[in-house]
């Protein structure tokens, strides 16, 4: 067991071994086949565990990772429900977006293939790594790690500077969480004195932390994961990550590694339960960015652009779910949407493929009847992000709803107000894509093309996911004990009661869906005969994000580059430079001052002889004493 | 005798000394100087391992003697210092057919 355990993540590390050091003699079938078939292999151990049932909150310890004095970080992995069930999401929808990169990145030379799929399988591990490790420390190695692939995957076109100037961003937005990540590791090393969960949880429910050190801990703790999540603050390297090749933005940016935040958050329920101001906090920013990603997606074109910014939105939602303690809801939506929004990307990247390339969805159009299967998948996936019952997202959206309307009505609203917005905007896009005519080139309309079976298969799969795999969380309303999720998780994570009525349940959902049907039906009659639209004072701030780049490069960036040409002209050039020149001008001056001495002239040797020996009899008897 | 015309003595021989290697450019006179120089200065040391030989008297028959072997070893080192130097003047002499000393600054190309 303990060594089937250590092939999970063993196994894509291996993957991206072979790859990145053949990436030039291997065959690129070879590369497919290795790429996902690591990640398979990882797929089907985590299934057997899965299956076999058998958890357990102890760790499993490797080696002795770090070892001073009294601190002492073993090496060690925790398989528990929820790392399990992270475990199923990551490799098997990483699964999936590996078979469909074979076909989608088969344009690239051999060269870039191997090393795109080494970056794929490295970040699995990376993530694999992050889920399964049992102290805060293996977390933070996975955490770096999905970091730097993402770095590397958003540059994979490295020859284009905005992409790696979108690379630069994502990475150091990144930082900025992680620096809080680690002072909230230390600040529990100095505490605690151990950073394994266990001991971290006990300690925080026998009150052997005091409620300021909680909320320090867990506040940073939240910073870290609005870098890695994309909330705000930290949210604009999101959108800018779309930079990458598609089925990326479908594995990193949408499915796995922005979830991580709220796997940790959700992974220290036990001390986030006691810190009532960090949730506070938690909640009001999750839903401001749900709210605030969904209206800038009403006006974005680019297609990945829409399904980035409502990633943003729907981990906004996520956030709002743990500020309102429900953490079995924030994961249930972790699940549906890792299905419906790798569903989402993958089916944009078929589009994209179909269309030569071409992201603008003002220039696509009509598509509907040229490519069915993707027309319907995204059909399925708008369906289940929109929250139409009975797809997947409609029952994780809910339980978020209802627990944000038990927690607060106002946050509730923002919820609600967010629901009807991402129904509006995914149809949106929808409708102008794959309805109307088409507005492209003639040379694209010829092109326009079905993507082959390595493409639509994925898609047939995420789509059925994203039906289905809301049924594991049906509500107590239609089904007692359908609530299979939270009674899986439960050891994990408390289950928690809910104290309002049936029937007040039944009518927020039935509000919840009218709202979303409305927005769908608005969406259907302004976009279903797209024509270019007028930007009004609003369309336009929203079409240019709300100008919060612009604002932080004018409060941030522009006065750090200030102060780095202040301390490069005054620190740098004047002072440090100045001293390292100014020592070898000195013994060049002095070298060129004393070179009169070696002039070859004996008797000018001996003149000098003659004076310093005299000056040494001065010395010598006068000016001693 | 009074020492202080040995000092006198080896004082003017070795002020000679200094300015003919200062102001002379044949190699051979200047050669000449740096002896005259040498000798002055064992001229001196014998003249003060006499004075404390007879200062000492009969309690110490050996006072003064390290002066003059010092003396020796001057010797020693000049007659080294001139089998080696009149090499030099010598083949000064067969390359430039002179013993100009300021011919030697040839050597520094």
């Amino acid at each position: 067991m303990k060594n089937l355990i250590a092939l999970i993540p063993l196994l894509p590390l291996i993957g991206f071994l072979i790859n990145g050091l053949g990436r030039k003699h291997l065959p690129k079938g070879v590369v497919g086949i290795i790429g996902s078939g690591t990640v398979l292999g990882s797929f089907i151990i985590s299934l057997v565990i899965f299956l076999q049932g058998n958890f357990s909150a102890t760790p499993i310890k490797y080696f002795d990772f770090i070892n001073v004095g009294s601190l002492q970080i073993p090496f060690a992995f925790q398989v528990d429900q929820l790392s399990t069930l992270f475990l199923l999401i990551i490799t098997g929808v990483g699964f999936l977006i590996h078979v469909y990169s074979t076909s989608y990145m088969h344009g690239e030379k051999r060269e870039h293939f191997g090393r795109y799929f080494a970056y794929l399988n490295l970040f699995v591990f990376s993530m694999l790594l992050l889920v399964m490790g049992a102290n805060y420390v293996i977390m933070f190695i996975g955490w770096e790690g999905v970091g730097l692939c993402s770095y590397l995957l958003i540059g994979y076109w490295f020859k284009n500077i905005d992409y790696t100037k979108a690379a630069k961003k994502a990475f150091v937005m990144n930082r900025i969480g992680d620096l809080g990540f680690l002072l909230a590791v230390f600040w529990i090393i100095a505490k605690i004195g151990s950073v394994q969960y266990e001991d971290v949880f006990t300690a925080a429910s026998l009150d052997k932390l005091t409620p300021s050190d909680i909320t320090g801990i867990t506040l940073l703790l939240f910073l870290g994961a609005t870098g890695k999540s994309a909330q705000i603050p930290l949210y604009t390297w999101l959108p800018d990550a779309m930079a990458g090749p598609t089925p990326v933005s479908a594995l990193i940016h949408a499915a796995t590694m922005v979830t991580a935040g709220i796997y940790m958050i959700a992974r220290s329920n036990a001390l986030f339960v006691n810190a009532q101001v960090t949730n506070t906090v938690i909640a009001i920013i999750g839903a401001a960015t749900a709210l605030l990603a969904a209206t800038i997606a009403l006006r974005q074109n680019d297609i990945k652009k829409v399904l980035a910014y409502s990633t943003v939105s729907q981990l906004g939602y996520m956030f709002l779910a743990l500020g309102c303690g429900a953490y079995t809801a924030a994961v249930f939506h972790v699940m549906t949407h890792a299905f419906f929004k790798a569903l989402l990307f993958l089916g944009s990247g078929s589009v994209i493929h179909a269309m030569s390339g071409q992201q603008d969805i003002r220039f696509m159009g009509g598509l509907k009847s040229k490519l069915k299967i993707t027309y319907l998948t995204f059909f399925i996936g708008c369906l289940a992000i929109a929250g139409i019952p009975p797809f997947s997202g409609f029952f994780s959206k809910d339980a978020i709803l209802l627990s944000a309307f038990e927690h607060d009505k106002f946050l509730y609203a923002i919820g609600l107000l967010t629901a009807a917005l991402t129904a509006f905007y995914m149809f949106r896009l929808l409708f102008i894509t794959f309805n109307g005519g088409f507005r492209g080139t003639e040379e694209q309309r010829h092109h326009v093309h079905e993507s082959p079976a390595a493409m639509t298969l994925p898609l047939i799969v995420l789509a059925i996911l994203s039906i289905v795999g809301g049924f594991v969380g049906v509500p107590e309303v239609f089904l007692h004990g359908g609530e299979r999720l939270g009674e899986f998780l439960s050891p994990v994570i408390p289950t928690a009661h809910h104290t309002i009525s049936h029937s007040t349940e039944l009518m927020l959902m039935a509000l919840t869906t009218v709202i979303a049907i409305v927005a769908i039906v608005i969406a259907w009659m302004r976009y279903r005969n797209y024509k270019e639209e007028q930007n009004g004072a609003l369309g336009k701030l929203l079409q240019n994000k709300w100008y919060v780049d612009e604002l932080y490069d004018s409060v941030v960036v522009k006065p750090i580059n200030k102060l780095g040409v202040i301390a490069n002209h005054y620190f740098e050039r004047s002072g440090i430079d100045y001293l390292v020149n100014g020592v070898g001008r000195l013994v060049n001056y002095g070298g060129r001052q004393l070179r009169w001495m070696q002039s070859g002239q004996v008797g000018s040797y001996v003149l000098l002889m003659v004076i310093s020996m005299v000056a040494f009899f001065f010395l010598q008897f006068f000016l001693r004493k | 005798m009074d020492i202080r015309y040995y000092i006198f003595l080896s004082l003017a021989l070795f002020v000679i000394g200094i300015i003919g290697v200062l102001t002379r450019r044949n190699a051979i006179i200047v050669f000449m100087c740096i002896e005259l120089m040498l000798n002055a200065v064992n001229l001196l040391l014998v003249a003060f391992s006499k004075m404390h030989h007879l200062a000492a008297g009969a309690a110490n028959p050996t006072a003064g003697s390290e002066a003059q072997l010092f003396v020796f070893f001057i010797m020693v080192v000049a007659a080294a210092e001139v089998s080696v130097g009149l090499a030099i003047i010598v083949m000064l002499y067969r390359n430039t057919h002179s013993v100009d000393i300021n011919f030697l600054n040839r050597l520094k190309h």
